[in-house]
């Protein structure tokens, strides 16, 4: 079967800054050899008693490997699921459901890519670095977070070599009307061979205006996670027409040109 | 596998059943052929298709809640041309019978999408008279004995497959409305589908779902509905099919105790993709660890004590 459930024994689980957790797993079978950037897997968060999530949660895998029973994820501790999943300790068993989704489109053959991320986004694209670094791919990243204590550039490029641009609300820097420009230069000057982006709506409709050829690994609410419910679709434009499509199996990634205004909730 | 040693066949009315196991409409589609060998499965249900073709709910259309979820989907549905063309095909080589869930707007809508639905291929139809997402503030045909009856008459003399009616508990009295679906030629009931709810944020003041009520389903509804299938299976002859808040295999013996001859699997296989044929596995070690050798033995077999409620009062009249 191409997706499992996998009873996963926590190796690692640590803060890297005040909000954000960083989990190693092994996994009872090599995942790592089935797994691609931009995939994700459905976590089962344990119930306590301070925290009964009941669904899954979806979470984009963050690391890929080395070994072939190795899964990471990099995650922001904010909700019930994250909360209860916190909870975890060294040793303790975490169910997983996956690789699920289709990922990131890549080619050796590229010169060099633009990844743009804003705060956790950052860990959905986190492997498509070693990716590029491997193949000899440039990478030029746009890093943008809250303030420079959680920004996570160590833990995005693990050691691979990158032009960064980290970009700040706590100095303004991360404002539209100064990454604009950024970005704009940065096209011109680079010329991406792909453009990747997560994290920022905002800065999606930077670069959906700027009609990059991208990708974008988009959020939404979810139940199965496997295109059975359909309670995860968002609108797209294809071929001229405006399609559903759901988030969980023909995303999470979607070409930046495809995705479509969103009708506000509320 | 075990599988020899236990006799796990139920049979719903003309339709032999390998086990009693089968998803529940709207929780399945071909997609979980990469979890599941979908052979296994006792049935396989589809997700309810609709005459004419709907885009369904505004997003966010599901909410997690104590020990459940909500859902409005809305019954997103690409029409009956689409089901036969592209989604009955996805089932041609699997071993199990496909049955085929029908919800539409108006009675005689109902007969002609069941008429147009009776092919080789689908083995029975299950008329979804009961969603709550699809009509004005919740209502449908079955939360009434009279519109279940002209609805299930109507698809009735249309058919030419067995008709299984599915109802709502979100009604006062079930076994009237399951009295009517009988009396009108339903050949099963499914007891039940999603009782109607609605969540609230209390921080942002929003509904949790875009179409503010929906239907709740999980182990948080499952005494309710095994209350249900009880009462329908005492109050008619046809089998009934137990449908709510089954995660495992005894949640699923607590349905065929109630009286339900088979099962449907929703929510559980939200959590895990494979969850129904753990639900079967499980379904044989229990047979095998309490010595039942057909499992069809279990259906209403609920040790009810009838006298006890006449031996307290007497017991009572003793005290002071």
């Amino acid at each position: 079967m191409m997706i499992g459930t996998h009873a996963c024994r926590v190796l690692e689980h640590q803060w890297v800054n005040a909000r954000y957790k960083y989990l190693r797993l092994a996994c009872p079978a090599p995942l790592a050899r089935s797994t691609l950037a931009g995939q994700f897997y459905q976590l089962a968060c344990p119930v306590s008693d301070a925290e009964k999530p009941f669904l899954r949660r979806p979470m984009s895998v963050y690391g890929i490997g080395p070994e072939e029973d190795r899964i990471e994820f990099l995650y922001h501790v904010k909700g019930m699921g994250t909360r209860a999943l916190e909870r975890l300790r060294r040793g303790d068993t975490l169910s997983i459901v996956g690789p699920l989704g289709r990922g990131f489109s890549f080619s050796a053959q590229w010169k060099r890519v633009l990844l743009v991320a804003r705060g956790v986004g950052l860990a959905t694209m986190a492997p498509l670095v070693p990716l590029a670094a491997r193949a000899g791919v440039g990478i030029t990243a746009v890093l943008s977070a809250r303030s420079p204590a959680d920004l996570m550039q160590q833990e995005f490029l693990r050691a691979a070599p990158a032009r960064v641009h980290a970009v700040f609300d706590s100095d303004g820097s991360s404002a539209l009307a100064r990454v604009e420009p950024l970005v704009e230069r940065l096209l011109a000057e680079e010329q991406p061979d792909m453009v990747y982006t997560c994290g920022s709506n905002r800065l999606l409709e930077l670069l959906q205006a700027k009609q990059v050829r991208g990708e974008v690994a988009l959020e939404q609410q979810m139940a199965c996670a496997m295109g059975v419910c359909l309670s995860c679709v968002r609108l797209f434009n294809e071929g001229g027409d405006k399609v559903f499509r759901r988030v969980c199996c023909e995303g999470p990634v979607f070409p930046i040109a495809a995705v479509a205004g969103e009708v506000q909730f509320g | 596998m075990a599988e020899q040693s236990v006799n796990l066949g139920v049979r719903i009315g003309s339709l032999i059943l390998k086990n009693p196991v089968m998803p529940a409409s709207g929780c399945f589609a071909h997609e979980y052929a990469q979890a599941m060998d979908l052979g296994r499965l006792g049935a396989l249900v589809t997700k309810s298709v609709t005459p004419k073709r709907r885009i369904g709910n505004p997003v966010p259309r599901v909410a997690e809640t104590d020990a459940g979820m909500l859902n409005s989907i809305g019954i997103p549905s690409n029409g009956l041309l689409y089901y036969v063309d592209h989604i009955v095909p996805h089932y041609a080589g699997v071993p199990a019978p496909l049955v085929a869930s029908v919800s539409a707007d108006t009675a005689e809508e109902f007969a002609a999408a069941c008429e147009a639905l009776s092919l080789p291929g689908i083995a029975a139809i299950e008329a979804n008279i009961s969603c709550p997402n699809i009509e004005a503030d919740g209502r449908a045909f079955a939360m009434s004995a009279r519109d279940t009856h002209r609805a299930i008459a109507a698809i009735k003399r249309c058919a030419r497959v067995p008709i299984w009616a599915k109802l709502t508990p979100n009604v006062a009295d079930i076994a009237e409305i399951a009295r009517a679906a009988e009396d009108a030629g339903a050949d099963a009931l499914v007891v039940a589908n999603t009782l109607l709810g609605m969540a609230i944020d209390p921080h942002t003041r929003k509904p949790k779902l875009g179409n503010v009520m929906g239907g709740l389903s999980g182990p948080a509804i499952r005494p309710v509905i095994v209350r249900m299938v009880f009462q329908c299976a005492r109050a008619v002859r046809i089998p009934v099919i137990g449908c709510g808040g089954i995660m495992s295999a005894e949640d699923a013996v607590e349905h065929l105790l109630a009286g339900a001859t088979a099962v449907q699997v929703g929510t559980a296989s939200f959590l895990d993709p494979a969850a129904m044929i753990g639900i079967i596995d499980g379904l044989v070690a229990y047979c095998e660890r309490h010595g039942v050798a057909r499992i069809a033995e279990l259906t209403g077999a609920v040790r009810i004590d009838a006298g006890l409620t006449d031996r307290w009062l007497r017991l009572a009249q003793q005290s002071g």
